[in-house]
C-alpha cells in the first residue's frame, strides 16, 4: 500500500467552528485544505482550484451541499472527485439523496478522526484507480487509431497489387469480397495470359491481420509477373510454391485454387489446393460439377514434392466457374452450428436467376443468422466469345531502336525436356524483341501454342483428338496426356524461327515438327474453318489467326507465317 | 486443461489430446506441450476436439516439423466427421496419418 500522498481537499461548511476543527485535522494529516462557507462558495472553489476531494455539509444557506454535488460532479466530467457528506441527518431517505445526487460516501457528525482519516484513504484509491483507467483507456484509443491507420495505407497498398489484373475491367467475372477479407488473408487475383486466357486465383492464407495479409505481396507478383509472361500453371503454380515455402513460418501456408479459362479452347483448366469445393456450372443442363481439393495448400511442401497436376474441363459459353472462401461455409450462427456446404448447395438449387446468386448467398447467410464475418470472398467467372473479351494491350519499355530484324533459330525439345519444361513463355519473349510482332502478340503467342501442343499430344504422345469429342472424353484426355507425359522416354519437338525484313516491313516463319506418326492431312483440312467443336480446334485456330499455314510430311512438320508492315 | 499430454512408459510415444475447439487460443499450449521433448512417435487425440481452424493446422504443421519434417512419425486419431472434413480439404492425409 502506497504512503496517502497529500490532497487538496475542499471543505463546504457553513458552521465556521465546524469547517476550523475540520481544517486542523486534515492539515495536521498532511493535506492542503481550501475551505467554503455555502454551496455556491464550494462551485467557485472547486471551479478554480480543482481540489482532489470534497467534504460537503448537506445543510447549508444560498445553495444547499446537494445541489453543490450536483454541480462540481458535472465539472469534474470523467475525472473522480469523491464528494464524502458531513451529516448530522439520520433518516435513510435524506442518507441515500446524499448518494444520488453524486456523493460517494458520508461522515456522521460528530467527526471520528480514525474514521475520516480512513474514509479519505478509501477515496483517494478509488480516485487513483479511476484514473489509472482513463489513462489506459486513452492509450488503448490511441493505440487503436495507431493501428487502423496503418491498416489503412496497407489496405490502400495491397489493394493496388491485388487489383492490378483485370479483375474490374473485365466483363465475364463477378466478385463480392468484404471490405478488410485481405486482412483475413482471402487474396483475389486475374489477369490475360499472352494468348487471351484468362488466369484467376482465388486464395486464403492462415490467421488473421497482417500476417495473413503479407503473403500477398509475393504470390500476386509471381501470378502477374508469370502470367504475363506467357506461363502456365503449373509453373506458375510451383513457383508459388517454392517462393512461399520458402519466405512463410513453417505454420503459414496458403489454400488457394488457381484457374485457365480458355475462350478460345472453351475449357477450363484447375488446380485446387486446400479450398473449399468450386463448382462448374453448367447452364445447358443447370448441372454443377464441384472442384475439389485434390492438394496440400502452397507453401507446405518441398519444391521436390509439391503436386502441380491439373485437371481440365470443357466448358460451353455462358458456363460459369463459381468459388468462394470458407468465410461463407464456415460462418457460425448463435449456437456454434456451422453454414455448411449442405445450406449453400440449397441456395444453388433454388436459384433461378444466375446473376442474382451472390445476393441469394449472402441473404441465406444472414437468415441463418451468422455472425457476419470479414473473409467472405465469392467469384464467378463465366465464358464469353472470344470476341467479347479484350485483353489490355501490353506496354513495351524500350524505344526499338535495337530492334533484330534478320534472323534464324533452331530448337530441339527432347523428351526429358518435354516432360517437364514449357519452352513457350521464352519463345514468346524473343520473338517479342521484334516490335513489328507485339501488336500480335496474343494471335502469335495462341498460334506458337497450339502448334506446340500438337506437336507434343498429337505427335509425341500419340494422343486421339477425337477423345475430345465429348465432356468425359474431354476428361480422360487430358488424364491420358499427363500419364503418357509422365512415362515419355524418347521423342522431340522442333521449333524453327525465322525473321526476315522485306520492302516495307517483315516477315517471321514458324515451323514446328515432331517425332510423331503424323496425320491425314488432306481429311483434316476439309473440315470446314469455324466449325464448333471441342476436338480439333487447333488446326482451324492456326489458320485463321495465321498466314499460308502448311502441313508437310504427313502432318509431322507444320508452317505459318506472321508478317507486319514498317512502323512509322 | 485443454491440452493434455501424456508420455508412453517406454518414453517413446507423446500422446497430446486438444478438447475444445483447437484453434488459435491454444497456440502456447499446443506448443509448449512438445518444444521440450525429444520426439520419436507422435499421437495427436482429437476425441473431444469440436472444431480446427486453420492456425490449428498451421500448428500441426510446426509439430511435424519439429519432429522431423517428411521423416516424422504423426499420428492423428479420434477425429470428428466434421474435423476430418476439414483435414480432408486441406489435404492433410497426405503429410499425416489421419484416423
Amino acid at each position: 500500500m502506497q504512503p496517502l500522498e497529500p490532497l487538496t481537499i475542499l471543505i463546504a461548511e457553513d458552521s465556521a467552528a465546524d469547517r476550523l476543527l475540520l481544517a486542523s485535522i486534515l492539515r495536521r494529516q498532511g493535506h492542503q485544505v481550501l475551505t467554503a462557507a455555502n454551496g455556491a462558495e464550494a462551485v467557485d472553489a472547486f471551479r478554480e482550484q480543482q481540489p482532489h476531494l470534497v467534504l460537503m455539509d448537506a445543510m447549508m444557506p444560498v445553495m444547499d451541499g446537494f445541489e453543490a454535488a450536483r454541480q462540481i460532479k458535472a465539472l469534474a466530467g470523467e475525472t473522480l472527485v469523491p464528494i464524502i457528506f458531513l451529516t448530522s441527518l439520520s433518516e435513510s431517505e435524506a442518507l441515500a439523496r446524499c448518494l444520488e445526487v453524486g456523493g460517494d460516501d458520508f461522515l456522521a457528525k460528530p467527526y471520528n478522526q480514525v474514521i475520516l482519516a480512513a474514509k479519505i484513504k478509501a477515496m483517494d484509491r478509488l480516485r487513483r484507480l479511476q484514473d489509472t483507467v482513463l489513462q489506459q483507456r486513452d492509450q488503448i484509443a490511441r493505440h487503436h487509431d495507431y493501428l487502423l491507420n496503418e491498416q489503412r495505407v496497407a489496405k490502400a497498398v495491397f489493394d493496388k497489387v491485388a487489383h492490378a489484373g483485370c479483375l474490374n475491367a473485365a466483363p465475364n467475372i463477378r466478385y463480392l469480397q468484404s471490405p478488410y477479407a485481405l486482412f483475413n488473408g482471402d487474396l483475389l487475383l486475374a489477369a490475360f495470359t499472352p494468348a487471351g486466357d484468362m488466369h484467376v486465383m482465388l486464395g486464403d492464407f492462415t490467421g488473421h491481420g497482417l500476417p495473413a495479409a503479407v503473403g500477398a505481396m509475393p504470390l500476386a507478383e509471381v501470378f502477374y509477373g508469370m502470367t504475363a509472361k506467357g506461363y502456365g500453371l503449373a509453373e506458375t503454380l510451383r513457383e508459388m510454391n517454392a517462393k512461399l515455402k520458402r519466405i512463410l513460418p513453417v505454420d503459414m501456408f496458403c489454400c488457394a485454387t488457381m484457374l485457365c479459362l480458355s475462350f478460345q479452347r472453351r475449357s477450363v483448366e484447375v488446380w485446387n489446393g486446400g479450398m473449399p469445393d468450386g463448382y462448374l456450372h453448367r447452364i445447358a443442363s443447370g448441372e454443377r460439377t464441384p472442384l475439389p481439393a485434390r492438394h496440400l495448400p502452397l507453401g507446405v511442401l518441398s519444391p521436390e514434392s509439391f503436386n502441380e497436376r491439373t485437371e481440365v474441363f470443357p466448358m460451353a459459353r455462358g458456363d460459369r466457374v463459381f468459388l468462394l472462401s470458407d468465410g461463407v461455409i464456415d460462418t457460425c450462427d448463435a449456437n456454434e452450428q456451422l453454414f455448411g456446404v449442405q445450406r449453400l448447395q440449397q441456395v444453388f438449387a433454388a436459384n433461378r436467376q444466375p446473376d442474382a446468386l451472390f445476393e441469394e448467398i449472402e441473404q441465406a447467410l444472414r437468415d441463418f443468422g451468422g455472425e457476419a464475418r470479414d473473409d467472405v470472398s465469392m467469384v464467378e467467372i463465366s465464358l464469353l466469345e472470344p470476341e467479347q473479351i479484350t485483353p489490355p494491350t501490353l506496354v513495351y519499355s524500350d524505344s526499338g531502336q535495337s530492334c533484330p530484324l534478320d534472323w534464324s533459330v533452331s530448337f530441339e525439345f527432347r523428351a526429358a525436356t518435354l516432360k517437364r519444361f514449357n519452352p513457350l513463355p521464352y519463345l514468346l519473349q524473343l520473338l517479342l524483341e521484334v516490335h513489328g510482332l507485339r501488336a500480335q502478340s496474343g494471335a502469335l503467342y495462341s498460334v506458337l501454342a497450339e502448334l506446340y501442343s500438337n506437336a507434343l499430344e498429337h505427335g509425341v504422345l500419340g494422343l486421339d483428338s477425337s477423345l475430345k469429342r465429348n465432356a468425359s472424353g474431354f476428361a480422360r484426355y487430358y488424364q491420358e496426356r499427363n500419364a503418357r507425359l509422365g512415362g515419355l522416354q524418347e521423342g522431340y519437338v522442333r521449333v524453327h524461327l525465322q525473321v526476315a525484313p522485306t520492302d516495307d516491313g517483315g516477315c517471321l516463319t514458324i515451323q514446328v515438327e515432331d517425332s510423331g506418326e503424323g496425320f491425314d492431312v488432306e481429311r483434316v483440312m476439309e473440315r470446314p474453318l469455324d466449325a464448333i467443336r471441342l476436338s480439333g480446334r487447333g488446326i482451324s485456330l492456326i489458320r485463321q489467326l495465321g498466314r499460308n499455314a502448311r502441313w508437310t510430311d504427313n502432318g509431322r512438320s507444320a508452317r505459318v507465317e506472321f508478317i507486319w508492315e514498317a512502323l512509322a | 486443461m485443454p491440452v493434455v499430454t501424456e508420455v508412453s512408459p517406454d518414453g517413446q510415444k507423446l500422446t497430446i489430446s486438444v478438447k475444445g475447439r483447437f484453434d488459435f487460443a491454444k497456440h502456447q499450449e499446443f506448443r509448449q506441450s512438445y518444444e521440450d521433448k525429444q520426439l520419436s512417435a507422435v499421437v495427436v487425440d482429437l476425441k473431444d476436439a469440436t472444431y480446427l481452424d486453420s492456425s490449428a493446422l498451421g500448428m500441426l504443421l510446426l509439430l511435424r516439423d519439429h519432429a522431423g519434417g517428411d521423416d516424422s512419425d504423426i499420428r492423428v486419431v479420434n477425429s470428428s466427421t466434421d474435423v476430418r472434413k476439414i483435414l480432408a480439404i486441406s489435404n492433410f492425409d497426405k503429410l499425416f496419418d489421419i484416423s
